[in-house]
């Protein structure tokens, strides 16, 4: 029996390109199955029951869902091209800033879409503190990893999407000026091939913006 | 000098317990500081937790790492004593889902459930029950969410234990009861009564006047 990979995503949860970055990342050869989140798969709701979200990583019959735990498993279950530095506390920091990305910068992000005048100047300065200590974790590295791209920028990939929407939309909360590091980064991963195959295709862009404003529910961290 | 493991805690803190008790399982020697979270904080928990400004803060020779959940997996990675998560892979993965499932799921509907207005407090509970319903199925007739040693999907559900019984004791608030869900309800007898777990947890009678004190504000 070989490695049977597949993954159950959705085109625009970054969740769900989060997974198939990593994928990429390790060129381990899967079987993509797009969800209808409106007519989710039998398999989807036998393999996430609890939440029944995307991305769900099967693997050889066995189910991992949500991203950074799918991640993990996958770093451990294939030694190539690893994502987690080896040393323990070099991983504690990479885990704790990832944390803070879903944790804070995610929420902070979709509340921006919901609020107006005053709160959304708020929201923005909140963002902006957030963005800063992304800012301070690139000084003198390439890339979050390090000299390569690892766990940490496949969770920051949302930047790069943040900036790709923010031109569409105009509201531009991650300026060249205050965060500078951020684009040179920005720049540099969108050189890489598997980075580009992984971001929302251009032309499905706008369609994009419209559905996370209506903060789609079915994609989970 | 040895080692060097310092926890900047909170006696109170059902996260600042998750690192001590697994350092305590693991029989790991640390240097415990209390800290003044609500009136006073000290200017090392400041210096070495900048970001969030909260404890847990776990130093090792020097180095800071705070969140509870990013701590321990560097406790389990560093100290290879009684592991806390299982070798295979996928039960890894598992556990890893379950540890989210409680923090990101069961104890904010928890904490609703305790906070809610009147009128919301029944869609509350309930929505409090069906996470603690979900996670009750994780046990799936094991003595320890670990199996028969305490792992670090139990340290991560410790809340569940003397917090939340203090906080219905409380309030009146009907949660986890042994009427409702009698496998969990057994989990937490079991898990209070480990000799290990026993010694790290905060008196129950002074949890429950601060409980009250600080719902009454």
């Amino acid at each position: 029996m070989g490695e049977e990979v597949k993954l159950h995503g959705m085109w625009a949860s970054p969740f769900s390109r989060r997974v198939e970055l990593a994928l990429k990342l390790k060129a381990i050869p899967y079987q993509y199955i797009e969800e209808d989140l409106s007519n989710k798969t039998p398999s989807l709701l036998r393999y996430n029951p609890v939440h029944k979200k995307v991305p769900v990583l099967v693997h050889n019959d066995k189910p991992v869902a949500e991203s950074m735990v799918i991640i993990e498993y996958m770093d451990e279950t294939w030694e190539n091209n690893p994502f987690l530095p080896r040393d323990p506390y070099e991983r504690a920091m990479a885990r704790f800033y990832a944390k803070f990305i879903d944790d804070k910068l995610l929420p902070t992000l979709a509340k921006l879409g919901q609020t107006a005048g005053k709160e959304k100047e708020e929201t923005i300065e909140e963002i902006h503190e957030q963005l800063k200590v992304l800012e301070d974790e690139l000084k003198g590295k390439q890339f979050f990893g390090g000299q390569r791209i690892g766990y940490l920028d496949i969770v920051a990939m949302i930047l790069v999407w943040l900036h790709l929407t923010g031109s569409i939309t105009g509201q531009k909360v991650l300026s060249t000026e205050k965060f500078p590091l951020i684009h040179e980064w920005i720049e540099r991963v969108m050189k890489m091939e598997v980075v580009n195959e992984c971001l929302i295709p251009e032309e499905k862009r706008q369609d994009w913006i419209q559905l996370s404003q209506r903060a789609p529910k079915s994609a989970s961290n | 000098m040895g080692e060097e493991v310092k926890v900047f805690g909170f006696w109170a803190s059902p996260y600042s317990h998750r690192v001590e008790l697994a350092l305590s399982l693991k029989g790991v020697p640390y240097e415990y500081i209390e800290e003044d979270i609500l009136k006073n904080k000290s200017d090392l928990l400041l210096k070495y937790n900048l970001i969030h400004k909260k404890v847990p803060v776990f130093l090792h020779k020097g180095k800071p790492i705070v969140e509870s959940i990013v701590i321990l997996e560097y406790i389990e990675e560093t100290w290879k004593a009684n592991p806390i998560l299982p070798q295979n892979l996928h039960d890894k993965a598992i556990d890893r889902f379950w540890i989210k499932f409680i923090d990101d799921k069961c104890l904010p509907a928890i904490r609703k459930a305790t906070f809610s207005p009147e009128n919301e407090r029944e869609t509350a509970v309930e929505e409090a029950c069906e996470c603690l319903r979900t996670l009750e199925s994780a046990l799936n007739g094991k003595r320890f969410f670990g199996g028969d040693a305490i792992g670090m999907v139990d340290i991560a559900a410790n809340f569940l234990t003397i917090w939340l019984r203090t906080i219905q004791e409380a309030t009146g608030l009907e949660v986890l009861s042994v009427e409702k869900f009698p496998d969990l309800f057994k989990w937490t007898d079991d898990f209070i009564s480990c000799s290990v777990v026993k010694e790290s947890l905060p008196p129950t009678d002074k949890l429950l006047s601060f409980v009250k004190a600080s719902l009454s504000q």
